[in-house]
């Protein structure tokens, strides 16, 4: 298990390394322009160009300009954006994480439980009009853009029906801190955790519904049947069980794909400031140095999120704890 | 009388019709014997079993006949009741032992699951209950054993295993279902002294359902041969080595190769391959592929007659 | 004791006798019968030639979807009404784009911000959003495939090299590669040894987005083509001095055809809905140009006022991904059940 894990490990600092050379790469080699006339933003005067190409090392070779790129994001932190002046990149970047931790999280917790229970249930009412019913709905889920769901969200709980008593609790859109607000933190992003869950509750309940069916079919299953077991001890003890395996394998996958990806859009759309807002913000002004500190501290974070979750699956799966 | 069989059909609805899988098989068992029950694959051996036990689950299949255990009829019992019998009063052993166990569980974990299901015993109790039942079963180290999970055990050591599973509960009835099929030979022989010892030490009678007829003549006390969903031919042990009665039957024992003096080259085989169920040929189902040619096989169909020993074969009962 | 094996011919019981007819139309003919999978494909299939008919329908209403008509008056059982209202709420001063007038061919779907005529955008945006997700479809599978079979077959090396990338490139978020993509591209077009590409070209998103899929496709292709070079009859081949290329292109390729087929419309729903995100953020389809995505953002303004312009573009793409994702489920239970292709994710 030890070796495992410290596999898992190296694995993740090799993803990681890999990935902030990527990024160095698209930023500072695209071939056919000027990274400092890109990092410097629209109308640079040509000071603020020379300042820039001499600060990033572009008059130096490859290796020394990602050796500063990375002194800058993630040693002394002193990326600052030229749109806005003078403002210290990585801190924004800091501050915003907490929010994308709670909106990803509470979905998550969501996503799971509610899939779980459509997994069962559609299982155990395999080809029944419930079971078609959940898996179509699950279909609808993930056939609809995340951000769009967000404003058709945000139009009946913000507008339409928000005088109604379904949605007068909802709170206008934006972000309560924990610690201030603990109460208009939750409120503020129910919202937001159900829109995102949506998605993934369409994809996670079908997954699991194959997994378990497919569990059901196997000797064990036979063999628990033959010992008696009730069909619902059965089915949660034992197929789920087996089947959660698959699940977590998947979890870990797209866990990432979340925080990168939907829960940026998500953000936007309900105007939480997390880190996905502040990539966006920064893509309408073109803030370069800004975009690079989201996407490297975002994809960081995703590529040790994913191994978290195999660390988890390492301990859920006894094939592979105790070779 | 345990257990009583009689007329038992099972069915399958699919694309291309109904499948008979069994058509009208009967048979009894006593308290402490053995039955050997003989087929090749797909003869309806295992399915007519699986029956027995309710665990025919495809909501496709049709079950009819009687099947009374202890007097009680098995046939149409509610699902709960059945799995009060099942595992406790009844119980199986499967062919694969690698994929008969849970992967995500313990051995002593789930063997413990199956005692609590059916007896008001603390998980301690369950557990050393288990240590018991793994030293039962030859395990070098039951202790040990019951905190390893099936992956790690050799399928022998799984099938001991699932075996001790089986028993856990002192059951009255053990349906065995190719035991020995996926193992070595090696480990075979000792899986089958565990067999006839249970029957010793429990007094539980067992339904041993093999395709070879080499471990039949080693273990079992009656026979029973089965061919197309039918049972063509059952009597006692020596009765059915000695003199065998059905063209099927004997060509079964031809092909099983000699203890003793030279062995043969090839073993003769029997010369074509058993008959879709869904098209079952014109009279006698064996006919096509019987090395006598008799001309009422062409038409009707034979049926077992009564008595110990008997053959569902016109041939032999003219 | 051995197990006799002439007693033990293991058959199948109720194996059946089937007319000997080839893999493809059986395939065929299975996904025939699948009504959910038919009926997907005929609503794609009316969704991609309404979307084709976009310039016809734009003549026949007399619009231009591309240029702004604020003071444009419409008929309307011939009372005159202007596309852009007064706002009679607050101060007056802002203006209100029509609603629709469920009356096809005269704003039907009524106006933009622009006061251009909705339901003329939506069916120019659904073109672009079809032939970027296309497109992208096809960038994938070239280069996905291509890395897949030469990291499969040969080996050592350059698998090693070339799947290492890949996992980089899968651990990868996909939206944020695509924004660093992006916001390179988007700003000044890219150049690449001869080809230039202008930075408000539809083909930026269709690259982009082609570029990020890539390890979905290779690595499953990958693996298949790692087991099938250890197949018997690839080795044979080897031994007999078959030529490398001639091996891949007539042994192997052949093999993961339906691996590819089951892709195509799983791989286009994914696109369908990174391009509208793309879009949404400002950095797939540039204005003046429109697709799906860059619709719902115009319409996020008026969400309060005319949801209809954020809806309509929105019901179309959950349409159009549905129906790809009900048919590509179709397309894999027939051709390749056993596959785990599983593409519906963000």
């Amino acid at each position: 298990m030890i070796y495992a894990i410290l596999r898992r490990f190296g694995q993740m600092l090799f993803v990681m390394f890999g990935i902030s050379v990527i990024v160095f790469l698209i930023f500072f080699a695209t071939p056919g322009s000027d990274p400092a006339a890109r990092i410097a933003g629209r109308n640079a005067s040509p000071e603020v160009l020379e300042a820039v190409r001499h600060n990033f090392g572009f008059d130096r070779p490859l290796y020394v300009q990602y050796g500063l790129m990375m002194k800058k994001i993630f040693v002394t932190g002193d990326l600052t954006s030229f749109v806005n002046r003078g403002w210290k990149v990585v801190p924004a970047v800091l501050d915003s994480i907490p929010v994308t931790l709670s909106l990803v999280f509470g979905a998550a917790v969501l996503w799971v439980v509610v899939s779980i229970v459509i997994g069962i249930v559609a299982a155990a009412t395999r080809d029944s009009w419930v079971d078609k019913l959940l898996m179509a709905l699950g279909l609808l889920g993930i056939s609809m853009p995340v951000y769009w769901l967000g404003e058709v969200m945000n139009l009946m709980t913000q507008s339409r029906y928000h005088d109604t008593w379904l949605f007068s609790w909802v709170p206008p859109l934006g972000y309560k801190n924990f610690s201030d607000d603990p109460k208009g933190w939750f409120l503020t992003l129910v919202i937001p955790w159900i829109t995102l869950a949506i998605l993934y509750i369409g994809i996670y309940g079908r997954v699991l519904r194959a997994a378990i069916i497919e569990s059901m079919q196997e000797d064990y299953i036979r063999t628990a049947r033959a010992k008696g077991l009730s069909e619902t001890r059965i089915m949660l003890r034992h197929a789920l069980r087996t089947s959660l395996i698959a699940f977590v394998t998947l979890f870990g996958l797209d866990f990432g794909a979340l925080v990168g990806g939907s829960a940026l859009l998500t953000e936007v759309v309900f105007g939480l400031h997390g880190i996905g807002k502040l990539t966006y913000d920064a893509l309408q002004n073109l803030d370069l140095p800004m975009i690079m500190a989201t996407v490297m501290y975002a994809s960081m974070f995703v590529v040790v999120a994913n191994a978290v979750v195999d660390f988890i699956y390492i301990l859920l799966d006894p094939r592979v704890r105790t070779s | 009388m345990m257990l009583s069989v009689r007329d038992l059909r099972v069915s399958f609805r699919t694309h291309e019709g109904l499948v008979r899988a069994i058509d009208g098989v009967s048979f009894d068992l006593n308290e402490g014997e053995i039955l050997g029950v003989v087929g090749e694959s797909g003869s309806g051996k295992t399915v007519s079993l699986l029956a027995v036990m309710g665990l025919i689950t495809d909501p496709n299949a049709v079950i009819e006949g009687s099947i009374r255990y202890k007097e009680r009829e098995l046939v149409g019992l509610p699902a709960k009741e059945l799995r009060r019998l099942r595992g406790n009063e009844i119980a199986m052993i499967f062919q694969d032992p690698m994929t008969a166990l849970t992967p995500v569980y313990t051995i002593g974990w789930q063997i413990a699951e199956q005692i609590r299901a059916h007896k008001r015993v603390s998980k301690s109790q369950a557990l050393e209950r288990v240590e018991e039942l793994l030293a039962e079963v030859n395990f070098p180290n039951p202790r040990e054993a019951m905190s390893r999970y099936p992956h790690q055990l050799s399928g022998g050591m799984r099938q001991r295993a699932v075996i001790a599973m089986a028993l856990s509960c002192n059951p009255a009835l053990l349906v065995a279902d190719e035991p020995t099929t996926a193992l070595d030979v090696t480990v075979q022989a000792g899986i089958l002294d565990l067999v006839r010892k249970l029957r010793t030490t429990h007094n539980s009678a067992v339904v041993f359902i093999t395709h070879d007829m080499g471990v039949v003549s080693e273990l079992a006390d009656r026979v029973m041969v089965m061919y197309a969903g039918r049972v063509v031919e059952r009597g006692s042990r020596t009765e059915l080595f000695s003199a065998p009665q059905h063209p099927y039957t004997r060509a079964l024992l031809g092909s099983i190769p000699p203890l003793t003096g030279e062995k043969p080259r090839r073993l003769p085989a029997i010369p074509g391959s058993p008959p879709s169920l869904l098209r079952l040929p014109e009279g006698c189902a064996f006919g096509p592929r019987c090395p006598v040619n008799y001309e009422p096989c062409r038409t009707g169909k034979p049926t077992l007659g009564d008595g110990g020993h008997a053959a569902a074969c016109f041939r032999v009962q003219a | 004791m051995t197990i006799s094996r002439g007693a033990a011919v293991s058959n199948e019981a109720v194996a059946m006798p089937r007319k000997s007819r080839g893999p493809w139309a059986l395939a065929f003919a299975k996904l025939k019968r699948n009504r959910a999978a038919m009926a997907s494909l005929a609503i794609f299939l009316l969704i991609l030639i309404a979307c084709l008919s976009a310039p016809l329908y734009a003549r026949w209403a007399g619009v231009d979807p591309f240029s702004s008509t604020l003071d444009a008056v419409i008929q309307i059982d011939g009372a005159e009404v202007p596309v852009m209202e007064q706002s009679t709420e607050g101060l007056g001063l802002g203006y209100t784009p029509l609603g629709p007038t469920w009356r096809l061919g005269n704003y039907f779907l009524g106006a933009d911000s622009q006061g251009r005529d909705v339901m003329a955008r939506l069916l120019y945006g659904g073109l672009n959003s079809l032939f970027i997700a296309g497109a992208a479809t096809i960038f994938t599978l070239i280069f996905g495939t291509s890395a897949g079979l030469v990291a499969g077959y040969f080996g050592g090396v350059t698998d090693t090299i070339l799947s290492r990338f890949l996992d980089v490139l899968w651990a990868f978020p996909i939206y944020l590669l695509a924004i660093s993509l992006s916001i390179v591209m988007i700003a000044q077009g890219i150049t690449i040894g001869p080809i230039t590409i202008e930075s408000g070209s539809l083909w930026l998103p269709v690259i982009i987005i082609g570029i990020v899929y890539v390890p979905y496709v290779a690595r499953p292709i990958r693996g298949q083509v790692l087991s099938l070079r250890n197949s018997e009859f690839v080795l044979a081949a080897i031994n007999l001095g078959v030529p490398g290329s001639r091996i891949l292109w007539r042994d192997i390729l052949p093999n993961i055809t339906t691996t590819l087929i089951v892709f195509v419309p799983l791989m286009m729903a994914l696109n369908m809905l990174t391009e509208s995100a793309l879009s949404f953020l400002s950095i797939g389809v540039q204005p003046p140009d429109a697709s799906w995505g860059t619709i719902i953002q115009d319409g996020q303004a008026l969400l309060y006022t005319r949801p209809i312009v954020a809806l309509a573009p929105g019901i179309a793409i959950a349409i159009s991904v549905m129906a790809l994702n009900v048919f590509g489920d179709g397309l894999r239970d027939a051709l390749d059940p056993r596959s785990k292709v599983q593409l519906g994710r963000d």
